[in-house]
């Protein structure tokens, strides 16, 4: 009777979204090192948030399970969230080509707290890490090679962090008495133009005061 | 005489003086090299002639485009996605176009669709007619590269007609596409896509069965399908391998679903077959140009949300509505609801994903650009360790880099 009952529970979650089903599955083969399983995109693409200090052992599972098969590693992305306690997200997309589906797994971390290099699972995660390293400044525990990648030789600062201005620090100019080109600080001719657009009808819903017209008019006269 | 054991070659001692233990040496190729493809710096350790590491310096390139458009709206955004894969502009717009749709959950009219795959697969043509040729080039023969550029002009052609603009067409806009094809458009791209596949019969007579290419290409740089997965390979040089993975295929976007082409496979995953399966890759996509051609029929090429999408000319001339909606629309943009998505297209060159986050304003959030050839060139230690210098320069032009969407 008792497995019937379960039967039963269960079957309404057969017309579940397939991706929550297979997000389910994960938690349950990860065994706590997934923290959350979400879809994004309105139930199109399933985002599963993880543990990093058991960050390798997830993703080898993920490679290595025939359910999973997550064979590539196709981008890691690295978002600054500056308000957040931990303000740096780590974001792995997976693809298994033999099951035609992907994943996305998110880590949180710091400026100190470096994340488990998954290079041993996918080596092709190296320049992406080196990436993340260099744009955001995430650092990667076990990473042999942790060299900057898109910025020149010497550059200091994170450009893609939230709180890096848009125009730098440094500019490039060549310098007369060198005679070569020399990196000096950011000389700007005009004011930089970073022109706020959001509308005050979009970015305020009510006006000060007038908090109580909008709460009748949500709420409808009855 | 040097009582130390020889470092290099199995010569015996008494034949070598000591002058030979410095000959491993470190050579810079590029970033100045016309066989990089653009600006590589490309450290190669080398023993002789062969090459014992290869360290890829990329970023020469770098424009911080993901800085960018974290500061400009969506609209204002896309046209930096032209200057990524300067050699396929609009299949980078695709990817972004699409991402933003989804955020938005807005659906695309259907005559949009098929206009964005008609020219997804034109830059396809055009990605591989640049690749191909110049591929050939940097193995010695200058005449395909020659011819496919005159070809590639007629293709630029449509570009301009379609958007105005040769390379920077700032064409598929999230929604739709920015304006229909001009009248007699698709007669015109119906004649050259009948006339084409003899340009192609011409260049692999000159070029499949050519000693010189064979001799240059056959059994170079092999990545076997395991590796090539394990590596993030996609696209092309994934097939190659003998993966027949083509997310048009399996994933599909637009009207590709609608459409029935082949997927062709490598064998070896050699630099050979590299150009093989663009070669052939070009004769399907003439398959889809025609059938986009008969399937298409007249109606609308962007949503009709004028909140996402600018109002007719002369609706605004006579519409305080419209006029209100494209003054919103080019100063304050729309907004995107909070959410993620990483979408892909297939790019000529592979996997062209973008990871986007929105965060409910005006702007995106942050914008990570998955370009195909980064994760392509990553692996040149990999396939170019024990071969010659020479090979080298065929496995760079083989694996189709950009140094645009490469370094972003």
């Amino acid at each position: 009777m008792a497995e019937n009952e379960i039967a039963t529970a269960e079957a309404p979650a057969a017309p579940e979204n397939p991706l929550l089903v297979l997000g389910k599955a994960i938690a349950e083969a990860a065994d706590g090192a997934v923290t959350g399983v979400d879809l994004a995109r309105f139930g199109q693409e399933l985002v599963v948030t993880a543990q990093r200090d058991s960050l390798v052992t997830l993703m080898t599972l993920l490679r290595d399970d025939p359910r999973f098969a997550f064979e590539q590693c196709m981008d890691v992305c690295a978002v600054d969230w500056p308000d957040k306690a931990e303000r740096f997200e780590v974001v792995y997309n997976l693809l298994s080509l033999s099951h035609n589906h992907r994943v996305r797994v998110v880590v949180t971390t710091d400026e100190a707290t470096p994340v488990p290099s998954v290079v041993g699972v996918w080596p092709a995660v190296t320049w992406f890490e080196r990436e993340a390293w260099d744009m955001v400044g995430v650092v990667f525990a076990g990473q042999p090679d942790l060299r900057r990648i898109l910025t020149d030789y010497g550059f200091e600062g994170h450009p893609l962090r939230k709180d890096f201005p848009l125009t730098g620090f440094v500019e490039l100019r060549y310098d007369e008495e060198l005679k070569r080109v020399a990196y000096g600080p950011v000389e700007l001719k005009q004011e930089f133009r970073d022109f706020d657009f959001m509308s005050p009808w979009e970015a305020m819903t009510s006006l000060p005061g007038d908090e109580k017209v909008h709460q009748n008019r949500l709420e409808g006269p009855a | 005489m040097s009582t130390q054991p020889l470092q290099i070659g199995e010569a015996p001692a008494e034949t070598v003086t000591r002058t030979l233990e410095g000959d491993s040496h470190t050579i810079n190729f590029g970033p100045q090299h016309p066989a990089a493809h653009g600006v590589l710096r490309l450290v190669l350790e080398m023993k002789g002639e062969v090459v014992e590491r290869a360290d890829p310096h990329v970023g020469l390139l770098h424009r911080g485009t993901e800085k960018l458009i974290e500061h400009k709206t969506y609209i204002q955004a896309l046209p930096y996605f032209d200057r990524l894969d300067y050699v396929a502009p609009m299949s980078m717009e695709h990817s972004f176009a699409i991402a933003t749709e989804r955020l938005l959950g807005i659906e695309v009219p259907e005559r949009a669709q098929y206009i964005r795959v008609l020219f997804a697969e034109i830059s396809r043509l055009l990605n591989h007619l640049l690749n191909i040729t110049t591929y050939v080039m940097d193995c010695g023969g200058i005449t395909p590269a020659l011819w496919g550029f005159e070809q590639r002009e007629t293709l630029l052609e449509f570009y301009e007609q379609v958007s105005g603009s040769h390379y920077h067409a700032n064409y598929f806009r999230p929604g739709g596409v920015a304006k229909d094809l001009p009248a007699g458009m698709e007669k015109h791209i119906a004649d050259w896509a009948n006339k084409f596949p003899a340009f192609i019969d011409d260049m692999e007579r000159l070029v499949t069965e050519n000693r010189i290419f064979k001799q240059r290409t056959v059994d170079i740089g092999i990545i076997s399908p395991e590796q090539a997965i394990e590596w993030g390979f996609s696209g092309p040089c994934l097939r190659a391998s003998g993966c027949g993975w083509d997310l048009r295929k399996s994933q599909p976007y637009d009207v590709y679903d609608r459409m029935e082409f082949e997927v062709p496979v490598g064998t070896r995953g050699d630099c050979y077959d590299r150009y093989l399966v663009r070669v052939l890759e070009m004769r399907e996509s003439l398959k889809i140009i025609h059938q986009c051609l008969a399937q298409m029929k007249p109606g609308p090429v962007k949503t009709q949300d004028h909140k996402i999408t600018p109002p007719k000319r002369g609706e605004m001339k006579r519409s305080m509505e419209a006029l209100i909606h494209h003054f919103k629309l080019f100063t304050e943009g729309y907004h995107v609801p909070a959410g993620s998505t990483y979408t892909v297209t297939e790019a000529p060159k592979g996997e062209f994903g973008v990871y986007l986050v929105a965060d409910g304003s005006n702007r995106p959030y942050r914008c990570k650009i998955r370009s195909p050839a980064f994760a392509h060139l990553q692996a040149m230690e990999l396939l170019s360790k024990g071969h010659m210098l020479a090979d080298a320069v065929a496995i760079i032009g083989s694996l189709d880099v950009v140094f645009g969407e490469i370094d972003r």
